[in-house]
């Protein structure tokens, strides 16, 4: 696939930020003109992998979440990067209903709603390092290419 | 971002809850609805999430979270007003087959108000 188009963002592990970082995205995905439930589903995708760098990767030392999106033909690619503690066993972590965190009545359906949501989902982590959540979504009617500006 | 509006009908509470719930949010609901409850003559609740337009699976943790208290004092949990988004997040989650969904308020306090 070629990558038409390219954004970067980063922003510091801050609870404030789930909306704007979501709401950028979205923005961004708009140039390919997707639907009212594509948008929902790539700001919810996001919503779940910021929420988890935020209160997983940097829960003891605050530190920046990054964000790259890049635009194709027909769809988006969304990374989450942080450099927190990392995930010792992905596959556990991206099991439904799992969560280390239960105390805080998280729900362990985080990777599941990321799943669902998106066409494409890859986790890669290590223990001290951090994590990388590159994503998928496929824009069915995407048609920015016959309407120039 | 969050705004909750209760009143109460009988032994329930009506609580709309408008905005977007995330992790960020989930925080301002949880202790709100908390605070509600403490009002022990309170048996059931039903949510209007007409004016949601947003929830990712922190509010999930929220839901289960008030669903195991009202069950405590053996009462119920109802919602209606569910775009197909937030659907979509409560079928995932299996929230629907603990938290009846309804079509409108007077569905749901029939609805919870049934033994
Ligand atoms: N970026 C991350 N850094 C470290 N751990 C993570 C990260 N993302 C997810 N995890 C781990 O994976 C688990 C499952 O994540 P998720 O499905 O989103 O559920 P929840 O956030 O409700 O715990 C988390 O409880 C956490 O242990
Ligand atoms: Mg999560």
């Amino acid at each position: 696939m070629k990558i038409t188009n390219e954004m970067r963002l980063e922003f510091l592990s801050k609870s404030q930020n789930e909306a704007f970082a979501r709401v950028v995205v979205a923005a961004f995905a708009a140039q390919l003109d997707p639907t009212l439930e594509e948008i929902a589903d790539i700001k919810t995708a996001v919503s779940e992998a910021v929420t988890n760098a935020i209160i997983h990767a940097y829960d003891q030392n605050p530190g920046y979440v990054e964000i790259i999106g890049q635009l194709f033909d027909n769809g988006i690619i969304v990374q989450v990067i942080d450099r927190g503690k990392g995930i010792k066993d992905v596959k556990e972590a991206m099991q439904p209903l799992y969560t280390s965190k239960p105390e805080l009545e998280r729900s362990g359906m985080g990777f599941t709603v990321m799943e669902t949501f998106m066409d494409e989902i890859e986790v890669i982590s290590s223990l001290g390092e951090g994590t990388k959540v590159t994503m998928v979504k496929y824009i069915k009617n995407s048609n920015r290419t016959e309407k120039p500006r | 971002m969050l705004d909750i509006i209760s009143h109460r009908q009988g032994d329930t509470l009506i609580v709309s809850i408008k905005g977007e719930l995330d992790h960020h949010t989930a925080e301002i609901a949880r202790d709100r609805l908390d605070s509600l409850l403490e009002d022990k003559s309170l048996k059931n609740m039903v949510v209007d999430l007409s004016h949601l337009k947003f929830m990712d699976s922190s509010g999930i943790g929220v839901f289960i979270g008030r669903y195991k208290k009202l069950s405590e004092r053996m009462g119920k949990l109802g919602a209606y007003g569910l775009n197909n988004h937030i659907r979509k997040i409560w079928e995932i989650s299996g929230l629907h087959r603990i938290i009846d969904i309804y079509d409108n308020l007077e569905e749901s306090l029939n609805g919870i108000q049934e033994v």
